[in-house]
């Protein structure tokens, strides 16, 4: 239905429901991992890369060439289809909701990695992926992998922690600028390909009234992982989760001598 | 503020209410003037003694005395810091019925000696419903104990209003006991571009008939006051395209009991505006995450800052009705502008914001500098203005020091005497904080 582009750019957005950075960690009860029971919202690097990904939208259909689609993706409960309308909302086309149980583990890097892949294998039939833009890690597990098992999986070139992403689509490549100790790094990568996204990348958008409205009226696909042959058996067991021990304030003392006096009973002797 | 500075030279820093029983007591048979100081960060130079008064700090008082996590009522010293009380109460699920901005610093017992309004006024109602009992050191040194949890108790007159914005004049609470409502357990916010002034009393009525008993905040800013805001770095901006056309904003929370109630709620109300044939509004955001909450509340809370570090301000704080809001703020300038003020080394900005809940404006002028012209251009004028809607010279922040010479603007010959009156019963040597309130 769309005005026959010559050729689309389509980019694929995974996102994620997390905890919210600004919620209180607690560990739960049976120790098994973090109270589940507050407030979430998207991996704050995930918005980022829907941010960049609607920016390039603009910055392309500015100049008048090609326009792009953006079709957000999650993996997760059926409460992450919220995170998929704040996509929506943002400026997403459309999005994928690979549905898992509430009582399912959380999904590992290398399962999500390979149900990303399975959706790009998929997309080909109609609209072939030509970037996937994703957080470099969601901030509840911190594991930081997806998007380089990604590329391993596909055989992609891949730019991680981006700061910047200029693209050339005459010669089909990406200039991205990435954050690395001491400083930064361009790299040139060749589409179809993989970017992780760092926090100086963008400051992601409000998501307006009207875009809000529009979300929810733009399609949502859902599927499970089975549909995709894929697996989210977790790999890792998580034998025990506890808390930090708790710091103990410090203490004035009156003089030096007091102080050594301190030392030494705490154990601390002169070298 | 730098407005003000005290010659006083002695402070005190009493623990327990007979302490301040006792140097209350001496300071009277002594004639020794009292300033009461809680947090220090009333806005009319109330704390701040003018002469060489004893100041009498509550800041060594700082107990929770009793809370009960089943009423919510919350029995305190008059020093503990408002922050604090709110984390006090937040494990049983519990926050304090009035937040602002000087949180971190100001006491309860500053709170309730200038009846402080704030950010939540509109959803809990002003402290002379939330206090439910006060302790009192009376000016010679009597100790008046109210200090009841009781929601009822009509026996007789219910002295403890009298010191609920007294500012200290009447004598020094010591101990507070007040009501503090269930914690919301979801808040959403928006904040929505309109095209006209016009447009923010119908909005209003719109939001209140359709949020009903979740809206917990309606606070009105406009251009001049958005755009300060932003070029000082307060809270994420919105778009260009979304402030186009926009003559004033329109900041609304929710708090509720279930999220989804709520944002179905909150939903359906911005559907209507936008769908509506005549909007009322061009445009809105959403926050979506608890980031983006604060970004939003941070461009409405952040104008007094940005007021600031653009110049020198010249601020009122009145109530007048709402729809006079706007006139004010532009009679205000057409004044400034006819007297040859309005420019960027005289007045830079003439700017109105505040709680549209509460009919109360926060209208400001920054200037380059404190001039006596500017002052002249505006005050009586600001009064007689106010005056003439009936309106209040201070709708939240006191009198104090700073406005006793407009006192009569806002009450009647009657009134003011009737108060002089009670002063003196209260206080026949005029001990407690001289030259506050009454001239
Ligand atoms: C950033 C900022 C934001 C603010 N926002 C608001 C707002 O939204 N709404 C609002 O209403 N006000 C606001 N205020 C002003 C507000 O009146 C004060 O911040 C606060 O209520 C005063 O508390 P305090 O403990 O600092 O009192 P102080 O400033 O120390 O004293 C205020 C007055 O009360 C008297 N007093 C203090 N403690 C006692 C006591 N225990 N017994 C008897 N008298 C006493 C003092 O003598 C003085 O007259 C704001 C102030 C700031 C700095």
């Amino acid at each position: 239905m769309r005005p026959s582009p010559a050729r689309l750019l389509n980019i694929l957005v995974p996102v994620k429901r997390a905890v919210d950075y600004a919620v209180k960690i607690r560990v739960n009860a049976q120790q098994t991992g973090v109270d589940l029971n507050v407030k979430h919202s998207m991996n704050p690097f995930d918005e980022i890369a829907v941010e960049e990904a609607v920016r390039i939208r603009e910055r392309l259909s500015k100049e008048g060439s090609e326009p792009v689609t953006i079709t957000a993706l999650t993996i997760g409960p059926a409460k992450s289809v919220e995170t998929l309308r704040t996509a929506l909302a943002m400026g997403a086309d459309s999005a994928i909701h690979v549905e898992i149980p509430e009582s399912a583990p959380a999904p590992e890097p290398l399962g999500v990695a390979k149900t990303i892949r399975a959706i790009v294998e998929k997309q080909k039939e109609k609209e072939a992926v030509d970037m996937v833009i994703l957080g470099k890690q969601a901030i509840d597990d911190d594991l930081g992998q997806t998007g380089q098992m990604l590329a391993g999986l596909l055989g992609w070139g891949q730019a991680t922690y981006a700061s910047k992403v200029e693209l050339d689509l005459e010669k089909k490549n990406a200039v991205v600028t990435r954050e690395i100790d001491g400083g930064s790094e361009q790299v040139r990568v060749k589409f179809p390909m993989i970017v992780t996204t760092d926090l100086r990348l963008n400051e992601p958008r409000y998501a307006s009234l009207p875009n809000i409205m529009k979300a929810k009226k733009k399609p949502v696909m859902k599927m499970s992982p089975a549909d995709l042959n894929v697996s989210l058996e977790p790999q890792i067991e998580t034998l025990k989760v506890t808390e930090p021990p708790k710091r103990v304030g410090g203490a004035k003392v009156e003089s030096v001598d007091e102080l050594v006096e301190k030392l030494k009973a705490a154990g601390f002797t002169a070298v | 503020m730098g407005k003000y500075r005290g010659k006083s030279t002695t402070v005190l820093r009493p623990k327990t209410t007979q302490e301040v029983s006792e140097i209350v007591k001496w300071c009277n048979d002594r004639r020794i003037g009292i300033v009461p100081q809680g947090g220090n960060t009333g806005l009319v130079g109330g704390s701040v003694p003018l002469k060489d008064e004893v100041i009498l700090s509550l800041s060594n008082m700082t107990q929770v005395r009793s809370f009960d996590p089943i009423s919510g009522i919350l029995v305190a010293d008059a020093g503990c810091i408002l922050q604090s009380l709110t984390d006090y109460v937040a494990p049983h699920n519990h926050i304090m019925p009035l937040d602002l901005g000087a949180k971190g610093s100001c006491q309860i017992g500053g709170n309730v000696s200038t009846n402080a309004g704030g950010l939540r006024l509109l959803r809990y109602g002003s402290l002379h419903g939330s206090v439910l009992g006060l302790e009192v050191v009376l000016p010679d040194g009597t100790i008046l104990d109210q200090l009841t949890t009781l929601r009822k108790d009509n026996t007789g007159y219910d002295l403890k209003q009298l010191f609920i914005g007294a500012e200290g004049t009447l004598g020094i609470i010591t101990a507070v006991s007040i009501l503090t409502p269930p914690a919301p357990q979801a808040s959403n916010n928006v904040i929505l571009a309109l095209p006209r002034f016009e447009n923010v009393l119908p909005l209003y009525k719109t939001v209140k008939r359709q949020l009903s008993e979740i809206l917990s905040a309606f606070e009105f800013i406009d251009r001049t006051a958005y755009d300060l805001a932003v070029k000082h770095g307060q809270g994420r901006a919105l778009s260009e395209d979304e402030v186009e056309g926009a003559e004033c904003f329109v900041l609304v929370e929710t708090s509720g009991g279930k999220r989804e109630h709520d944002e179905e709620k909150l939903n359906t109300l911005l559907e209507s505006l936008l769908e509506a044939d005549e909007p009322l509004i061009n445009t809105g955001v959403m926050a979506q995450n608890p980031a983006q909450f604060s970004s939003i509340w941070a461009l409405r809370e952040g104008v007094t800052e940005a007021v600031s570090k653009e110049g020198k301000a010249y601020k009122y704080d009145i109530s007048i009705p709402l729809s006079t809001f706007k006139e004010c703020v532009d009679l205000t300038r057409e004044r400034l502008r006819s007297k040859g003020l309005l420019s960027e080394d005289k007045v830079k900005a003439v700017m109105g914001y505040g709680h549209v809940g509460d009919g109360n404006l926060h209208l400001n002028v920054v200037a380059n500098a404190y001039t006596e012209e500017i002052q002249d251009a505006l005050e009586p004028f600001i009064y007689e203005l106010v005056a003439s809607h009936r309106g209040s010279v201070s709708a939240e922040h006191g009198i104090g020091a700073m406005k006793t010479h407009a006192l009569h603007y806002s009450k009647n010959e009657v009134s003011v005497a009737w108060m002089k009156r009670i002063k003196a019963m209260f206080d026949p040597n005029g001990i407690m904080n001289p030259g506050k309130v009454l001239e």
